[in-house]
Formats: C-alpha cells, structure tokens, sequence
C-alpha cells in the first residue's frame, strides 16, 4: 500500500515539475498556457488520489468521508482547470498578445 | 423529526406548484420531480462534507436543502424534462477514454518540455472547425476535452465554430475526429 | 519513514512553488502573472493537503484545501473578467481569429513557394 501510495504521490511531482519547466521554458503565453493547463491538473489529481489512499489506510467511517472529500477537490480541479485555461486565453486573444512564430526569438 | 421534515418539503412544493398542477400538470410534475432531485443532491453533499450525524446537524443541513431546493432548482436541472440518467451513463462510458488521453498528453508536453532543441518542435497556430454537435452540454464536454488532450486549447464557441489553439500540426489535424464522435456517441440523443 | 516522505515531498513542493514565482514577477505580460497566480494556487491546495498529513489532523485540512481551490479558480476568472468587461467581444474574437488564420496562411504559402 505504501509503495502505490509513494508512486502516486512522486508521479504527480514529476508532472508539476514539467509543469514548472515549462512555464518558464516555452516561449509565448499560449505555449505556457497548454504545459500549465495540462500538467497541472493531472498532477495535482495523482497526489490527492495518493493522499486519499494514504488516509484510508486504518479504515472508518470518518476516515472515508475525508477521503470522499479529498476526492471531490480532484473532481473539481477536473472541472475548473479547463475552464480557467480558457478564460486565459480568450483574455490574451482580447487584450492582443501575438502568438509565438517559427522564426521569432523567445519572449 | 424526520416524518415532519419531509410533510414541510411537500407542502412547499405542492404550495408553490399548485397552479401550475391545475393549468399544466405534466409541466408541474417535472418542477416538483427537479426539486427533489436537487434536494437529494444537496443532502447527499452535505452529508458528505458535514461528517456529522447528530440531530442539530443534520436537521440544520435538511433546512439549508430545502432553501436551496425551493430557490434554486431551475438551475441544476435546465431543460424540462431531460435525460440526465443516459446522460449520466454516457459520461461513464467516455470518462476512460478521456482519461487515458489526458495521460498521452501530459506525457507529450513533458515530451516538448524536456527537449533541448524545443523551438523546432513546436508550431503554434490559429484555427476554426465546424462542429455537428446540438447539444449545448455536449459542446461544452467536447471543449473541455479538447482544452485536456493532446496540444490543443479550445479559445471560443460561437454558434458551431470552435476556435482551437494547437500546439503542433499534427495536434490540428487530429481533429475534429475520434473524439468528436466519442462525445456524440456518449451525449446526443435526438 | 513514511513522514519523512512527505516532509520531503512538501519541501519539493515549495521550491516549485518559489521557481514558478519567477513568472509572477517577472513575467512580460499580465497573462503570465494571471497564469503564475493560478499555477501557484494549484500547488498550495496539494501542498496544504501534505501538511494535513504531517499534522495527523487531515480532516480539518481537507477543508481548507476545498476553500482555497474555490477561490483560486474564482480569483482567475474574476482576474480574466476584469479583462473581458465591453460587449461584443464574440465579434472581436471572431476578427482577431480571421486575423491570425489569414496570416499564417500566408505564411504557410510563402514558405512552399
């Protein structure tokens, strides 16, 4: 149990760390926009499912309903993720940031 | 407690239908069917975010249901009378498929990311594509999905045009195809 | 043995957290500040959800977590709606999107030709 518990939590890790990597790596707002948007939900999903596998280690009823709970979060980031990506976006496409071309220098 | 908790929920209901019941009465059958489906919803996340099962908590979270119930039920349940079982089913059914998507393409950024030579990887551009999708709900599922797959970002829906941001040409040329139909499969009816 | 596991992993999570600040404060537009902010959140929300686990009081952390990813995602859209305020802005999308297909098609023919 432990084991699943410690790949959950060190493969979610990674990703935030390529999430990281490339917020600061790629070269345009719309590019950090898809590593952002990506990997961080996925990401911030793996380490609650490992912390809510942690939890329902000694097995209660409370102990399921705060599992339940942590799950939730993870159903909500689902939802919320996408959405604020494209809020994002829309905003940029608006106020008038130019995408990133073959051929121009990072910004 | 309970007997009286539950005779106040249908007297507010039968109360504030009535004369719906009297001039359409199929229309008022489904508004009372809407709140309590939203009151049972409502219950079941109290009981779940509460954890407590003592009678002042849990009457204190019936009351808030009924409030909210009463208020508020048009907008869990939009159209009269729809599906939302098949559709709850449908989203079961697309839910893997999404998933193991959502895993190929955090492995593609870390793919792009990890690069040395990045900048010849990537070729961001601008696109529109027609959808045949009715459903509002099902466009919504298909721009998340979208926004959560393979280096491509939904930025609008106007009318039946999505607006994609992609990463890589491959990326745009994938869609709309696989997954356009997946979503047509899970959630159109008509 | 398994607390010095996520001793560590929300040690990790901070730096990431202190890396990813770079673009909040440094980031050329206001997107990527947006952006930043909203990066941030995500890992706090996780990172309070360690230290309920370190505390051995993950039941009240739980909530915490809840609130604070409410209100990261209600913060970026307000941050974003600020931004998207005037009318009209699916006719404006629609030009800015006409825009950019027209010149990258330009682009894509001058490069085979």
């Amino acid at each position: 149990m432990t084991i699943v518990v410690s790949i959950f939590i060190l493969g979610g890790l990674f990703f935030f760390a390529i999430g990281v990597l490339g917020i600061l790596r790629f070269p345009d707002f719309y590019s950090r926009l898809h590593a952002a948007g990506k990997s961080d939900s996925l990401a911030a999903v793996l380490v609650i499912a490992g912390v809510a596998l942690y939890n329902l280690q000694d097995l209660s009823l409370d102990n399921l309903l705060v599992s339940l709970k942590i799950m939730l979060i993870a159903v909500f980031i689902y939802v919320a993720s996408p959405t604020a990506t494209h809020a994002l976006t829309k905003t940029a496409l608006i106020l008038g940031f130019e995408p990133w071309e073959k051929g121009n220098k990072r910004r | 407690m309970w007997l009286f908790c539950s005779y106040l929920l249908l007297y507010c209901i039968e109360r504030h239908t009535y004369t719906d019941i009297q001039h359409f009465y199929k229309l008022g059958l489904l508004l009372m069917k809407a709140k309590i489906a939203t009151f049972t919803i409502m219950l079941i996340f109290w009981v779940i975010m509460s954890g407590m099962f003592d009678a002042f908590h849990f009457s204190l979270g019936v009351l808030c249901c009924m409030l909210v119930a009463y208020i508020s039920s048009d907008l869990l349940f939009l159209d009269k009378g729809q599906p939302w079982l098949r559709e709850l089913a449908g989203m079961l059914l697309y839910l893997p498929y999404l998933f193991w998507q959502i895993v190929i393409a955090n492995l593609q950024v870390a793919y792009i990311a990890l690069h040395p030579r990045m900048l010849d990887k990537i070729d961001p551009h601008l696109f529109r594509f027609d959808s045949s999708l009715k459903r509002p709900i099902s466009k919504v599922a298909l721009a998340q999905s979208i926004t959560l797959t393979p280096g491509t970002i939904t930025v609008n829906i106007h009318d039946n045009q999505f607006a994609v941001y992609a990463l890589t040409k491959e990326a745009a040329e994938a869609l709309p195809g696989e997954m356009e139909r997946r979503v047509a499969k899970a959630l159109e009816f008509e | 043995m398994v607390e010095h596991f996520f001793l560590g992993s929300s040690i990790f999570l901070i730096l990431l957290i202190l890396i990813s600040l770079i673009r909040v404060v440094g980031g050329p537009t206001v997107g990527d500040r947006i952006l930043g902010g909203n990066v941030v959140g995500t890992k706090t929300t996780v990172l309070l959800l360690l230290i309920g686990i370190l505390y051995e009081d993950l039941g009240m952390f739980v909530d915490i977590a809840i609130a604070y990813a409410l209100l990261n995602f209600i913060a970026t859209l307000g941050a974003t709606k600020y931004f998207l305020r005037r009318g009209g802005v699916d006719k404006m999308l629609d030009d800015v999107i006409t825009r950019h297909e027209d010149a990258s098609a330009d682009a894509s023919k001058g490069g085979s030709s």
